[in-house]
């Protein structure tokens, strides 16, 4: 019996519909919805109420914690974009044999194959007032006093999360890289193009769509972490995480869904005004 | 159906074991079904030990199985998946919140051995018949209900317990003697600009408000009517201090688990913080100083029971009140006031404690010898006494239990925007 080429091409699309209507579109839905319900203290009610969303727009704290959401992943991705490119150029370009390049790469990504927590709590005791960096610049004669600010405060935070998505960086962009036609670079040098110009006119264009979608990975692996700015601040800074973390920790689900609607829209937002920039469909 | 099973077949084994088996089938049968129960526990890190787990398989055959969870999570826990559990360990101020679910199960009080030997606080809610009720969730005002299956707790003792209480003590503020070199007497100190960089309080609301409101208390800044129960402005007012506070930098950092809080300790990161018991002997025994300082204000107690969830039923449900039995029977007790908590029957903990432990702890006496913790740290050297000395004097200056109050959630949200202001 012969279908016609309509009825297998919608069977042909049933598996993935169904995965994706199950696991990706009810779930969201379902937090839609229940970001209008009600809660009492150890239960929640359907109901239709805004007053989830008009708490969370008419209170200043939400506002300062969205916009330290911004801060935290604007720095963030300035800092992995800095350290990701330099290391990806090293790797692609300055590396000359193939095996040394993947042995490096290689080497960029042990420290990953540990737990991320320990990753990030591993800085506590080296930042600390007593901690390794105090008490050796203070042996080193740099300082007189402990730094306090090393740890508990955004530097710390910045710092794991640089520590922690820096590779998310590197990856695309080394991919990226690696595509380069070197007889593009090879043509830029021959017309004379200094090795900065190089860099600015050819390397860096070509490069745009690994760029961007290194800058996806990290600004929305930031924008919704909460463990690293909980134990990085010592519980004294928050994000939207946090307050999401928050809520359902003390059974306010109606409020953390409205919270990671919020969320999940102003990340839509930031993804899609990213991706006017650069078409990363030629990339994939 | 499977009590007769096992029955007939010791029956037909053998001649001598038939006889004893049908004369007593009733113990027989409990030994060998009883290896088959599993109870699943979970509760605060602080009861939740796995030496109790091994010890309850060997005195009493069955299996307890335990998870620790923090204190909100226990709550919703409790309160959301009634079938993950069997028993709950928790505390008082989340049975408030917790028992209206109907979650849980009341407890036939006739059932329990040593009833009559519980401490007058979870009963009438007095230590001594002088004593006066402190603010908060005192344990006794949820104890108890007036039937099974009511979801509103009785004014009195009656004979349907809501948790069986099995552990408490009496919390204030941990400092580092050898850092702030004068002496600390006061809650208020907490807020002291001295300390500015160098204090922590607890990030869990619903204990740490009540830290809050001890310290604006003592500053003089606020008069509650109940602590335990604020009024809206109230709750503004505490927690317009404490951001002023936090602004100006006066917390190092928050910590919500007990590692952060020892580890803050024991690093000097922090010098005076919400601590709790088992805490300071952590950092003690690594040898570094530390005291529970007894302050003039009172302390803020908390209290933990078992409670049965309400899907169980037969045996092991008899399994659960042997296992409750069992716990208030001593062992269990003295293995937790050589950590430095009471225990709910102190006199029956006495007969697992050695003369020198049971001084120092439930007597404030002086140590006559080492006192070692149940893990084998030495906390004390022969000559010291316990911080708040003895039993009555620590738990007779209770100034509020731990609380849920009325604006609850109001606090709650207060709290979160303190975390994040």
């Amino acid at each position: 019996m012969a279908m016609s080429r309509h009825v297998t091409g919608w069977l042909q699309a049933v598996p993935l519909t169904v995965v994706l209507g199950c696991f990706l579109i009810a779930p969201i839905i379902m937090i839609v919805v229940v970001s209008f319900w009600g809660a009492t203290e150890f239960s929640i009610y359907p109901a239709f109420q805004f007053d989830n969303y008009s708490y969370l727009f008419g209170s200043a704290v939400v506002w300062k914690v969205f916009f330290a959401t911004f801060k935290y992943a604007f720095i963030t991705w300035a800092f992995t974009l800095a350290i990701g490119f330099t290391v990806a150029y090293f790797l692609a370009f300055h590396v000359r044999t193939q095996s040394m390049q993947i042995a490096l790469f290689l080497l960029c990504t042990i420290p990953f194959w540990t737990s991320n927590i320990i990753r990030m709590i591993s800085w506590i005791p080296f930042l600390g007032r007593n901690g390794i960096a105090n008490s050796t610049l203070i042996s080193w004669g740099v300082i007189d006093e402990p730094l306090e600010w090393l740890l508990y405060s955004d530097f710390s935070v910045i710092l794991a999360f640089v520590h922690l998505y820096t590779l998310f960086m590197v990856v695309p962009i080394f991919n990226t890289m690696m595509r380069i036609d070197r007889s593009l670079i090879e043509a830029a040098v021959d017309n004379g193009a200094t090795a900065m110009q190089t860099l600015r006119h050819v390397i860096l264009p070509l490069t745009k769509p690994g760029i961007m979608i290194g800058t996806i990975f990290v600004v929305t692996l930031v924008m919704g972490d909460f463990i690293t700015v909980r134990f990085m601040s010592g519980s004294q800074k928050a994000n939207v995480g946090r307050l999401i973390s928050n809520d359902i920790s003390l059974l306010q689900y109606p409020s953390a869904a409205a919270t990671s609607v919020v969320l999940l829209i102003t990340v839509l937002i930031v993804i899609g005004i990213l991706l006017r920039f650069v078409n990363i469909r030629k990339e994939l | 159906m499977s009590k007769m099973r096992y029955s007939r077949r010791s029956i037909l084994k053998s001649g001598a074991a038939a006889v004893a088996a049908s004369t007593l089938p009733a113990p027989m049968v409990w030994a060998q079904e009883i290896k088959d129960i599993t109870l699943r526990q979970f509760g605060t890190g602080v009861s939740n030990l796995n030496e109790v787990g091994q010890k309850v398989k060997e005195d009493l055959g069955f299996t307890l199985e335990m998870t620790a969870l923090d204190s909100d999570s226990v709550t919703q826990r409790a309160a959301t998946q009634p079938d993950s559990f069997d028993i709950a360990d928790i505390e008082y101020w989340i049975c408030k919140k917790v028992w209206p679910t109907g979650n849980l199960q009341a407890m036939d009080t006739s059932k329990i051995k040593n009833y009559d030997k519980i401490v007058g606080i979870f009963r009438s809610g007095k230590l001594t018949p002088e004593s006066t009720i402190a603010q908060g969730t005192a344990p006794h005002t949820v104890g108890f209900v007036e039937e099974p299956g009511a979801t509103t707790f009785a004014d009195q003792e009656t004979n349907w317990m809501t948790l069986i209480p099995t552990i408490y003590n009496a919390d204030t503020l941990g400092i580092r003697p050898d850092l702030i070199n004068r002496p600390i007497n006061t809650w208020a100190e907490l807020l002291n600009p001295e300390f500015k960089g160098k204090a922590s309080i607890l990030d869990i609301s619903s204990i740490g408000i009540m830290d809050m409101a001890m310290v604006c208390e003592a500053m003089g800044e606020i008069q509650y009517g109940d602590k335990g129960n604020m009024t809206k402005e109230e709750i503004d007012a505490t927690f317009a201090i404490f951001t002023e506070a936090k602004r100006a930098g006066q917390f190092r950092a928050f910590w919500k688990t007990f590692d952060e809080s020892v580890n803050l300790m024991a690093s000097g990161e922090v010098v005076i913080q919400s601590m709790w018991s088992p805490a300071i002997t952590a950092v003690k025994s690594r040898g570094i100083p530390c005291v529970y300082q007894p302050l003039k204000e009172g302390y803020r107690s908390w209290g933990g029971g078992l409670g049965l969830s309400k899907s169980l039923s037969g045996m092991e449900l008899d399994a659960a009140y042997e296992y409750i039995n069992w716990y208030l029977d001593g062992w269990v007790g003295g293995f937790l006031m050589r950590q430095g908590y009471y225990s709910a029957v102190p006199e029956t903990s006495k007969n697992y404690m050695s003369e020198n432990e049971w001084g120092y702890w439930f007597e404030g006496k002086e140590a006559t010898g080492e006192i070692t913790s149940p893990f084998g740290d030495v906390l004390a050297q022969a000559g010291e006494t316990r911080d708040g000395g003895s039993f009555e004097e620590r738990m007779g200056s209770v100034a509020c239990w731990n609380a849920v109050m009325d604006e609850n959630q109001y606090m709650v949200r207060k709290w979160n925007e303190f975390i994040a202001a």
